[in-house]
Parts: structure tokens; sequence; C-alpha cells
């Protein structure tokens, strides 16, 4: 076959470059190539008009590159999130110009914000025709720079090489984050002298990462030591850097107790002595109040987002703060640092552990051990043991665990959902919690446990989403019927748009403006796309229907009517300090 | 160093490689803090195919440095620096359109206009233009003195500056180019040299 002939001429794919002798090959081949030299073996994708030739020159390389059509770009790219996020890999997304790039762009504010290791490509017309109005033309450039990592347009077929070695390099290196490849229609036709491609690990304006200073180390190290009640703070960092390991020797050696923000839930397993709780806005009771207690804060890879902090004039003021990350920008920004330590944790944190002595804060974690129980008390028992005739959202979350034993992959959307399947969820391994942290975009979860399923086959994939969430990407069950993919979504039906409903109740007067939605019948949906479902609202039938719904052969919709008018506590309320959580 | 939370004039200098679109890109980190730029002035710098903005605002120093390490995060950006406007050296041009005969009746105008520094651009039966090279106050003082005598038109260029303190740019790409993280690149090695800044 015509493919064949070039692969071989091409010859031997090394691990870093495949050298040939000259070979012309198209604009689109050649990116094809590319992106298995860079280990891609899934895109998600919708073709259309500006990229056509890319999908034809795809069309022989179906054994190498797996393709998923989706039923929006926007589904599209958020699976390539949940594949980046699941298998750490990049994410690849096909899309078209004009409507189909634009589609893409809240998926690429959301992996700019969440700093999600993604490239995308997008066609675009002509060349000749850029300005004038062609047909699907936009300024994908332009709109897309303040959402991007890096972004650029390819005219002419000779650059895309280097170019697309560029943008994987970019991604992934240093604080990952979304790259933009714009490619026009005749620079995809375009043949030229393919030299074989090298990837990029060098770029002279771009410092990913740097030496690590050990002055700084050691000033921190010496900071820990004398610190009677230090406290860490962990972000997706640690994930994002591969440093789990390095992580949890760290915490043990120190007998520091480490409080997680949303997307750094699981870096250690939630059952871990040290693992005092969930940072932030709906964060644990102990971990927010105690953040203006402690004299050491030490941070790592997370940036003090404003959900986590609250009012930055109360927060931890009176602590010495150690701030770990691989951004300069992030340090400093929104809490002045005592110690910087500017670099990747995987690097930094050895360092740090061998410089700290060995020690035991038995007092001061039993200080969070306290909290915890006055939070069980007060929130936890009658949200996760409700006595109530309906069921609670934390109630499903603790039955999902007990059948899981924490191992499966939570993908979450946005709302009072979220909150509560974060708080709740029992996660043992890294890269075991998906969901849309800085932007959060509700529509997320759907297409992300599609891309997170492919991003790591051996794993259960459960989706749990809302009723609003659902019905904004509700379309992409048309790619799980399609590529028979198996994830399990969980609905948890309110009736409402409850994060809203809820900040209407408590700061509103109850003055619910227009968050009362109306829901299909999912059950009905889902059986219109061929996947079986369940609809329940009594709690005896949760453990059955759970388990229906787990061993299922592939995809499986199980909808939980659950009580309307419920809020998530303990909330830090808006423009608040994190000492005045609320637990009621 | 001074008030972290007084707003001050800053000359952000900033060394970037010749990119379509990264003025854009610079310029988006501003307009996204609703900052306005004061000036800005884009050209080849000393070095072929590395380029040099000179942007001046008016803002903390607190504001300017988490603008300057967000500037420095674009990938075609090599290095960024920022200083008050004692520790560069500037200058801003104008041009100044006059009627020629003002200048002919009026012998008081083109003593002011020599005094001045100004040098006659380009001389025509209707009108004159003049340019003057200096700092801002410079020339606010022309204009003022040139209104009553009817000036037509004027235009004030943004402004470049260099450094006091630097030796320019060879040396810092040198290291850049290095594949190997390399030693530190010291952020503002210029600027308060005993302080203990945060060092990248």
């Amino acid at each position: 076959m015509e493919t064949q002939t070039i692969v071989q001429e091409i010859g031997e794919i090394t691990q870093q470059s495949v050298k040939s002798q000259e070979v012309e090959v198209s604009g689109s081949v050649a990116l094809l190539e590319a992106l298995i030299v860079e280990g891609v073996d899934t895109i998600f994708g919708y073709p259309g008009g500006a990229i056509m030739p890319i999908y034809d020159a795809l069309f022989d390389y179906n054994d190498k590159l797996n393709h998923i059509l989706v039923r929006h770009e926007q589904g599209g790219i958020h699976a390539g999130q949940g594949y980046a996020r699941s298998s750490g890999k990049v994410g690849v997304v096909f899309a078209t110009s004009g409507p189909g790039a634009t589609n893409l762009v809240t998926g690429l504010a959301d992996a700019q914000i969440d700093s999600t290791p993604l490239v995308c490509i997008t066609g675009q017309v002509f060349a000749h025709l850029l300005g004038t109005d062609a047909f699907q033309e936009t300024d994908v450039i332009n709109i897309t720079t303040p959402v991007t990592k890096w972004n650029y347009q390819v005219t002419d077929a000779n650059e895309i090489p280097e170019v697309i070695a560029k943008a994987f390099y970019i991604a992934k290196s240093g604080r990952p984050g979304p790259v933009l490849i714009d490619i026009t229609k005749n620079a995809q036709i375009q043949l030229f002298n393919y030299k074989g491609y090298t990837k990029c690990n060098h770029i002279r304006s771009y410092r990913p990462k740097p030496i690590v200073r050990s002055q700084y180390i050691q000033e921190a190290a010496a900071l820990i030591n004398e610190a009677k009640k230090p406290f860490i703070l962990f972000g997706q960092g640690v994930i994002l850097g591969s440093a789990e390991q390095e992580f949890k020797a760290f915490v043990e050696k120190s007998g520091i107790p480490a409080a997680w923000t949303v997307l750094g839930a699981g870096a250690i397993p939630t059952d871990h002595p040290l693992n005092v709780g969930m940072l932030g806005m709906h964060g644990n009771y102990g971990p927010n109040v105690l953040t203006n207690e402690c004299d050491v804060l030490i941070a790592i890879g997370m940036r003090f987002d404003d959900r986590v902090t609250g009012r930055l004039d109360k927060y931890a003021k009176q602590a010495k703060v150690i701030h770990l990350d691989i951004d300069p920008a992030e340090i400093d920004k929104n809490v002045k640092s005592t110690v910087p330590v500017w670099g990747d944790c995987k690097e930094t944190l050895p360092l740090l552990t061998a410089a700290v002595e060995a020690k035991q804060h038995t007092e001061w974690l039993a200080k969070f051990n306290d909290y915890t129980r006055q939070e069980v008390e007060q929130v936890i028992e009658k949200e996760l043991n409700p006595t109530t005739v309906e069921m609670t959202m934390g109630e499903v979350i603790k039955q999902l665990n007990e059948i899981t034993k924490g191992e499966a992959i939570i993908v979450t959307d946005v709302g009072q959902h979220q909150m509560v399947a974060c708080r709740y969820a029992k996660l043992n391994k890294t890269r075991s919690n998906v969901t849309s942290g800085g932007l959060g975009t509700m529509g997320f979860a759907l297409p992300a446990a599609i891309g997170a399923k492919f991003g790591a086959q051996d794993r259960t994939v459960v989706a749990i989403i809302g009723d609003g969430g659902f019905q904004m990407t509700c379309q992409e069950l048309g790619t799980i019927m399609q590529s028979g993919i198996d994830v399990k979504i969980i609905i948890l039906n309110n009736r409402f748009l409850g994060m809203v409903r809820q900040w209407q109740e408590l700061f509103n007067s109850r003055r619910y403006s227009f968050v009362d939605i109306q829901s299909p019948d999912f059950v009905a949906l889902a059986a219109a796309y061929r996947i079986p479902g369940r609809c329940i609202d009594d709690r005896k039938d949760l453990p059955a229907a759970l388990n229906e719904m787990l061993s299922n052969k592939g995809s499986f919709l199980l909808e939980v009517m659950v009580t309307k008018e419920n809020n998530v506590f303990p909330m830090v309320p808006q423009g608040c300090s994190v000492s005045e959580i609320r637990l009621k | 160093m001074s008030e972290d939370n007084e707003k001050q004039e800053f000359n952000i200098t900033v060394y970037t490689e010749n990119q379509i679109g990264l003025l854009n890109r610079i310029a988006i980190i501003f307009t996204r803090r609703k900052i306005n730029i004061d000036s800005l002035n884009t050209s080849p710098s000393e070095i072929e195919h590395i380029h040099r903005f000179n942007i001046v605002i008016t803002e903390s120093e607190d504001v300017v440095r988490k603008l300057t390490r967000q500037i420095e995060k674009q990938v075609e950006v090599l290095k960024v620096y920022y200083h008050t406007n004692e520790d560069v050296i500037w200058q801003e041009m104008a041009l100044y359109k006059v009627s020629t005969d003002v200048i002919a009746e009026k012998v008081s105008v083109e003593r002011l206009l020599r005094e001045n520094g100004a040098r006659a651009v380009v001389i025509r039966k209707d009108y004159t233009v003049f340019e003057t090279t200096g700092h801002r106050e410079e020339t606010d003082n022309l204009i003022s003195i040139l209104q009553p005598y009817g000036l037509i038109e004027f235009v004030r260029s943004a402004r470049v500056a260099i450094i006091k303190d630097s030796d320019g740019f060879n040396r810092k790409l040198r290291e850049f180019e290095r594949l190997e993280p390399g030693e530190d690149v010291i952020e503002n090695e210029y600027l308060n040299q005993g302080q203990k800044v945060f060092t990248m």
C-alpha cells in the first residue's frame, strides 16, 4: 500500500528522529509522521473543509494513530484534556477552521489555567485567502493568543517538522500548557523534501526549569527544622512533575501534616495518616482554620488560587512561607514568600528531604484531627449517613468508594457535586482526580471521562456529573456509542443548578433566579444512544445500582435523584478569610 | 527599596525573538490588568534577529515586578528588565510643524527654537518642520511656547532607553543558547545589587 512504501523509505523510526534520504511528502504526512515519533497514539478530532488534506492522509494511518470522532470540538478538546490528565502524555486534538477552531477556545482556556499539556492542530484557509473573510476563516491565532502557552500559524509545509517539534516540547516542558498550531490548507497539500523529524529539546528564549539554587534549599530546610507548627499545602504540581514518591518521602520524613488543593487530590493516598484534608472554599475545617495558626507554610506545586486563600490580607500572615514551584511568575504573585524555591519539585523535593530532620509533630497533628472530629459531627455525618428520606450526594460517593475501593479515576463536572465528590472520594493512586479546577467549565466531565479512559484503559473511570453540566455536552454520548469506550456515568440530579442556588440561598435571600432547571429523561436519552442506564431515588437501591453500573461490560448511565436543596459545607464565603469558614 | 505600592514611571526593556504576533502577546499582558501603556517602542536590537521593546508605564513596583515575570514567561521572550527613570538614559523625539510665515515674521520664534535645540528638518513655502530630541519636560515646554504662534501639527515618538549599568545583550544571549540550563540568569542584576531580591 502507498503508506507502507513511504514508511519504509523514511526509514527506521528511532526514538529521537526520523532520518531518511530525502523523501517528497505532503505537509499532512509530515505532520502525522511527527505525531508518531512523539509517541501519540490517540487523536480526538472533528473533520472539516480546511483540515481535509490532513484527514485524507490520516486515512492511511489507521493502524498507527487511533482517531476518535467526537460530536463537538469542545468535546474533543475536553477529551484531550482528560487523556492528558490520566496518562501524563500530551493530548492531541484536531479541528477545522472557523467555527471548529473557535469551539476549542473554552478548552484551551481550561487547559491553560489548569496547566494541561495539549497540542491542537487546526486547519486554516489557503494562505492567499488570509484576511479576506473567506469561508470558515477566523483569525485563530489572535483569538487564542491569551489562552495558549504558544501558538503559531504554518503557511509553508517546510516549517511543519520544526514547528511540531517545538509545539510538543513547549506543551509538556516546564509548567505544561496548551499549544495551538494553525496550518493553512496549502501547507497541508504542499509537497516538500522531508529530511526526517527531530524532537526539540532546547529553545533559546525558553527556560522551562532552572538549576536549583542550593542556598534556597538550605534556608528552607533551616526554617522547617525550627518550625513548631509546619503545614504543607500541595497541588497539581506534584502530579505534573511526577514527584509523588519524592513528595511522600518528604512528608513522611518531616512528619508535617499536608493538605491538598482540588487538583492535587490523590498525589498522596486519601487515607495517608499525614493527609489532613482539602483546602479551599469548600475544603475541610482543620486545614482552613489552621492555615492561620501555622508558623511555617510550605507550598508545593500550588499557586495560591483565590478559592484556596480567601482574603489575601488575612491569609497566613503569621507564617513564614516557603514556595516550591516551577513557574517563577507564580512565586510572590499572590502570597509573598520568605524562601522562594524555584525549580522542578521532582528535583527540589529530594534535596529538601535530605536537608530536613526526621521528626514527628504529634501535638500539632492532633489539632487537625480534633477539627476533623468536629467537622464529622457537625457536617460530614449528615452528608454521608443522612437520615432524610431523600439521598444526599455524599452518601452516593461513600457507597461508590466502598465498591471501587479507591482504585477508580473520578471525573467530575462543576458545581456542588464536584465539591462533594472531591471532598469525599477515596483516591489511592495518583492521576485519579480529573476535574475542571481553575476555569470551572460545566460540561467538562463527560468528554473528559472519555479521554481519561482512553488514557488509562486498565482503570475504571467514573464520571460524576450534575444535571446542569450533563446537558452542556451530552452530545458526547454519541462518541461513547461510536467508539465503544467504557465510561461509567453517574448523574446526581437535584433538579437545580445547585451551586448557584446555594449562593442565592445564603446571600441573596433565596431569590432563585433561573436556577430551576428541567432535565430530560436521562436514561431514555442514554438509551437513544444505545447506552444502558437506570434511575434510582431510593437509597436501598443504591448499592445494587452501583454494582450493576460497575460490572456492566461497557458504558452505563446511572441517574440518582438526590435531595433538591442541600448545601455544601464547610464554606469560606467570598471575601472572607479562611478562619471565617462556616460549618452551616 | 522605594515604597512598593507607590505608582511611578517604569521603563520595561524586553529582549525577544523576531516573531510576528509577539507584540500582541506582550500587549495583552498589560491590557488584561487594565494598565495603560504610556509609550511603546519596538525595533531591532544590537544583535541580529533579536528585537528590543521599550515600554513605559506608570505603576507601583509590585505590579511591575509581577508584569515582568509574566512577560518573561512567554516562549519567544528572552529577558525582561525594569527600571525607574533614574537608572536609564532615555530620549524621545518630537516633530513640530509651524507655518513658515510665522518663523519669517517673528524673529523671536526662530530664536526660541534655536535656543531649545530644535533643528529644521524640512523648510517649505507654507510650513517648516522642526525636530527636537530630549526629555518629556523639554518637549512639553516647547509646545507651550509654540502654541500661541500657531503650531499646526505635533507628533511625539515613543521612548527609547538604554540601561545605565548594562553591557549589552550579547553575552547573555550566548548563555541562553547553551543547551543545559547553565548558570543562573539573575533578574535585574543591575537593580539593587546588594538587596536580597528574588533572583532567578
